[in-house]
């Protein structure tokens, strides 16, 4: 087996007088810089009548602000050599740029500034609403599986709106979002004492330090929301929901299951994520095995924790995956039963010890391999300072990984019971579609299973 | 940790309003100069061809402790079945050898941290691969052990065969793949390069003898490029893949795809996609690859009309109008040449206006050409991006692959940000006015023609179905 060698990541954290934590990540090994600010909101926070608001708020963060105009932040950012980009997520909004070394100061200033002072107006909200409903269209509404299953899982699994929603949101109620909406959810969420400014890659300390207090300095404090609990009970049973795919050609089925707190138990946790891996990572996997090799039942199938594609990326309640495209002349059921059987196998035995070493480093490779991106590497060192508190963890993780045990990992595999979870069951369609998706009064048959991905891509 | 800045207030009564928190006391403030540019220094590297002809590039980037590979075969076929042959074959390759079945493959590999997976397409065959550095040998012993002997077994191939029908299955009803299918067949009639997904009945019909044969005949080292970069020496590294793949050879060289047809100007096609909510609009024209002394200018015409965000198209549909989410320009390569496709998802009911929208930006690269400053950013983009996408052991291995499939190496990668400083604003006026010019595009319009058709013939030129 091979020797996993220790990640590098060297850490100065410091928080400003007005509340904003700051994290400073150097790394010379290349000449580049990347700039990212965490919001503590993300989509379970909007309002209800306000589905989708997080995401067009964070369009319009876009948009311009007090010394930049309409246009101003995007062409700076490009005309320096450097990339942007931000995304909305269940419990918090991230915006970075990357750019050429000689930038950091010029990115720093475009973060302060739209922290300060962002314009806010009614031209601009319409201009975002109809860019916004594009990329619904694009992601959901007009493709095959959109949304499943990031938005049309949770309404299975979850009972209150915070958590079942649909984060991209309903167009009559992005429709309704004025100005003042956006004056108050900025007022809200967006005061410094509510994010965490993290700076990585080509960088001097004491100069990003100091570049860091000229243009956040005076960005004045402001009353730090309280942080709601989303908690809400597991389901008492397995819920069941049939959903028709006008445009989907091969039925589709997720499963969703409860997680442990990822921010109380990461450790538990973990093990989730140990055993998504034992189920689904590679040809070797137990699932991969069973369901596409051997009984040949599905043409693909995934397990994993988060409902974006990714872990430990929203604080409790997070969710547990199984998702499976399978042919039409398969019976949802069997799937559902030969995954069960997998899934109880591992209950009472547990994994080998080989295919836990194996998995552990394949997840620590795949870890550096991610993190070598200078701008995936930030925004991971950014939610752990968010969700955790602690950024360290980015280097801390294939450690504890390593650390999970096979009767850990068992008992993960025990929680994953069918007597609390929620079974989605995507029906493809039968003829030519008759009437437009985008008609129907819920609107979301639908897209990635991908953090919406706002502002530029 | 957590930090309260003046308490915590759960409710806060009121809010300041949009105007207020627009404005502060200090009012705007200007944008900061940007500092002195520290140069990437150059990584070490080797660029050789093996005594079997394969072409092997190692760099040394020891950021993080892994190393990528990346394999690249020239894969052109004139047969109407090659692509169903070739997409099984990519299946099929890391499914079982001589020595190992695919389950051996997959806990090797995993040992190390590693990761093989195959790709095809009408031009070439790709392995793309990572590993912990100190895995590579592993790595390469798989990769070399399937290059040399995969079975390509029967059980196998009738396994993926059902999967590739069902994957094309699913493609074929994403809106992006309906459309591109549509361009390439508006561009290029049947020419080899349209068959980028096969047709599931030639799938169906593929043995597992025709697979054997395909990877005998075709799947070889004379004029395939293997990339490595990572935490690795590369002068010993290459002395390790010329080892590990000494028992890869062939006599036959790999096929390059045939050259394509000029793309030439003229109406757009309208495909119907019954009870569409959105449509794709796809511009195509002819343009000139790395190799022409113009493909700087070229670059930088196409980067001010629509290859970035702060460009005249996507500042005008996207941030004006709100008609689409994405639209984006760029280059696509081939080994004889390169074409510009501009392409733009927009809903029904205002497709119409974002086509005479795009026609417009065309034209006005034509007559109202890039000025100076607009020719400066998009200079800094295109280099200030280069050196980001490049950063990566990843993102570097994958430039590099493209380029050598193209004739070209890490010195021209490294003399690129040079060509592009040096290009005048003139010579980027005159590549807009030669290559960006709406007479030279054509292209498709996938969307809801019960729609599209009536606005679609009052602007004119575009064919309906």
């Amino acid at each position: 087996m091979a020797r996993i060698p220790a990640p590098k990541l060297e850490l100065h954290r410091e928080t400003l007088p007005n509340g904003l934590r700051v994290v400073l990540a150097p790394d010379r090994s290349a000449p580049v810089v990347a700039v990212s600010v965490h919001y503590d909101v993300g989509f379970r926070s909007e309002p209800e009548g306000r589905t989708g608001f997080a995401h067009l708020f964070e369009h319009l963060m876009f948009q311009g602000s007090e010394s930049l105009q309409k246009l101003a932040h995007f062409r700076h950012v490009q005309a320096s050599g450097g990339i942007f980009n931000g995304s909305t997520h269940p419990d918090y909004t991230d915006y970075f740029e990357v750019l050429p070394s000689a930038a950091l100061e010029r990115a720093l200033f475009l973060e302060g500034d739209r922290m300060r002072a962002p314009r806010l107006t009614t031209e601009k909200l319409r201009n975002q609403v109809d860019v916004v409903k594009e990329e619904i269209r694009l992601n959901v509404l007009n493709r095959p599986y959109g949304g499943f299953p990031w938005i049309t899982l949770p309404p299975v699994l979850y009972d209150t709106f915070p958590n079942a929603h649909n984060g991209y949101g309903d167009f009559t109620e992005l429709e309704a979002a004025t100005v003042d909406d956006c004056a108050a959810f900025f007022d809200a969420f967006y005061a410094p004492g509510n994010a965490v400014l993290t700076v990585a890659g080509d960088l001097e300390i004491e100069h990003a330090r100091e570049l860091v207090g000229r243009h956040f300095g005076d960005v004045p404090a402001r009353p730090v929301p309280a942080r709601p609990s989303f908690a809400e009970p597991a389901p008492d049973g397995e819920r069941r929901h049939e959903q028709d795919d006008l445009l989907a050609p091969l039925p589709a089925l997720a499963i969703g299951y409860r997680l442990p707190d990822p921010v109380a138990d990461l450790e538990t946790y973990l093990a989730h994520e140990v055993l998504a891996a034992v189920l689904s990572d590679g040809d070797s996997s137990r699932l991969e095995q069973r369901l596409v090799h051997t009984d040949e039942l599905v043409t693909d199938i995934g397990a994993g924790c988060g409902l974006m594609g990714a872990p430990l990326d929203a604080r409790d309640p997070d969710t547990f995956t199984v998702t499976a495209l399978h042919p039409v002349d398969v019976e949802a059921g069997r799937v559902l039963d030969v995954t069960d059987e997998e899934i109880g196998r591992l209950a009472d035995n547990g994994p080998d010890p080989d295919e836990l070493s194996r998995i552990t480093a394949r997840w620590a490779a795949t870890l550096f391999r991610d993190h070598d991106r200078l701008v995936s590497r930030t925004l991971a060192v950014g939610a752990f300072e968010l969700l955790h508190g602690r950024p360290e963890l980015v280097a801390e993780l294939p450690a504890m990984v390593s650390a999970v045990k096979p009767e850990q990992v068992a008992a993960a595999a025990k929680r994953l019971s069918p007597d609390s979870r929620a079974v989605l069951l995507v029906r493809p369609a039968t003829g030519p579609p008759e009437a437009s998706p985008e008609a129907s009064p819920e609107g979301s048959p639908a897209g990635s299973t991908r953090a919406l991905a706002g502002g530029a891509a | 940790m957590t930090t309260t800045v003046a308490g915590r207030d759960t409710d806060p009564v009121g809010h300041r309003s949009a105007e207020q928190i627009g404005n502060t006391p200090a009012g705007p403030r200007p944008l900061p100069e940007l500092g002195k540019q520290r140069t990437a220094r150059a990584p070490t590297s080797v660029d050789t061809v093996l005594d079997n002809g394969l072409r092997v590039i190692a760099v040394r980037r020891p950021a993080v402790p892994m190393v990528e590979l990346r394999l690249a075969v020239p894969f052109g076929g004139m047969h109407r079945t090659h692509a169903a042959r070739a997409e099984v074959l990519a299946a099929t390759l890391l499914r079982g050898t001589a020595d190992r079945d695919r389950f051996q493959i997959d806990t090797e590999l995993a040992r190390v941290g590693g990761d093989l997976s195959t790709g095809v397409d009408p031009e070439r065959l790709s392995v793309s691969g990572s590993a912990l550095a100190s895995g590579l040998r592993v790595l390469l012993d798989v990769l070399a052990d399937s290059l040399r002997s995969a079975s390509h077994a029967a059980g196998e191939v009738a396994r993926e065969r059902s999967r590739l029908v069902e994957r094309i299955t699913m493609g074929r009803s994403q809106p992006r793949v309906i459309a591109r299918e549509a361009l390439q067949r508006h561009r290029y009639g049947d020419h080899p390069a349209t068959r980028e997904m096969p047709e599931a009945d030639d799938v169906t019909a593929v043995t597992p003898a025709a697979v054997r044969a395909l990877h005998r005949r075709a799947l070889v080292p004379r004029g395939a490029v293997l990339v490595a970069v990572g935490d690795i020496t590369p002068l010993r590294v290459v002395e390790t893949i010329a080892a590990a793949l000494a028992g890869w050879h062939s006599e036959r060289a790999a096929t390059e795809l045939a050259p394509l047809p000029e793309v030439t100007g003229g109406d757009l096609a309208l495909v119907h996609r019954p009870a569409a909510v959105q449509s794709q609009l796809r511009l195509s024209a002819q343009a000139v690859p790395r190799t022409d002394e113009r493909y700087p200018a070229v670059q930088l015409a196409n980067l001010v009309f629509g290859g970035y965000f702060s460009s005249r198209w996507v500042e005008n549909i996207r941030e004006d109008k709100g008609y689409t989410y994405g639209a984006h320009s760029g280059f696509e390569f081939t080994p004889h040449g390169a074409t510009l496709l501009a392409d733009a998802d927009t809903a029904s009911e205002v497709t119409a206006a974002a086509l005479l929208e795009t026609r417009y930006e065309l034209g006005r690269m034509a007559v109202a050409p890039p000025d100076e400053s607009e020719v400066d950013d998009a200079r800094h983009y295109a280099t200030g991006s280069l050196m980001i996408g490049t950063s990566s052991q990843a993102g570097l291995a994958g430039h590099l692959t493209t380029l050598a499939l193209l004739g070209l190496d890490v010195d021209w990668l490294r003399a690129h940000p040079a060509r592009l400083r040096t290009v005048t604003t003139g010579q980027v006026a005159d590549a807009a006015a030669e290559f960006l010019a709406p007479t030279r595009f054509t292209g498709v319009v996938v969307g809801d023609a019960e729609r599209l058709a009536a606005p679609l013939s009052a602007l004119g030129g575009v064919a309906l179905p």
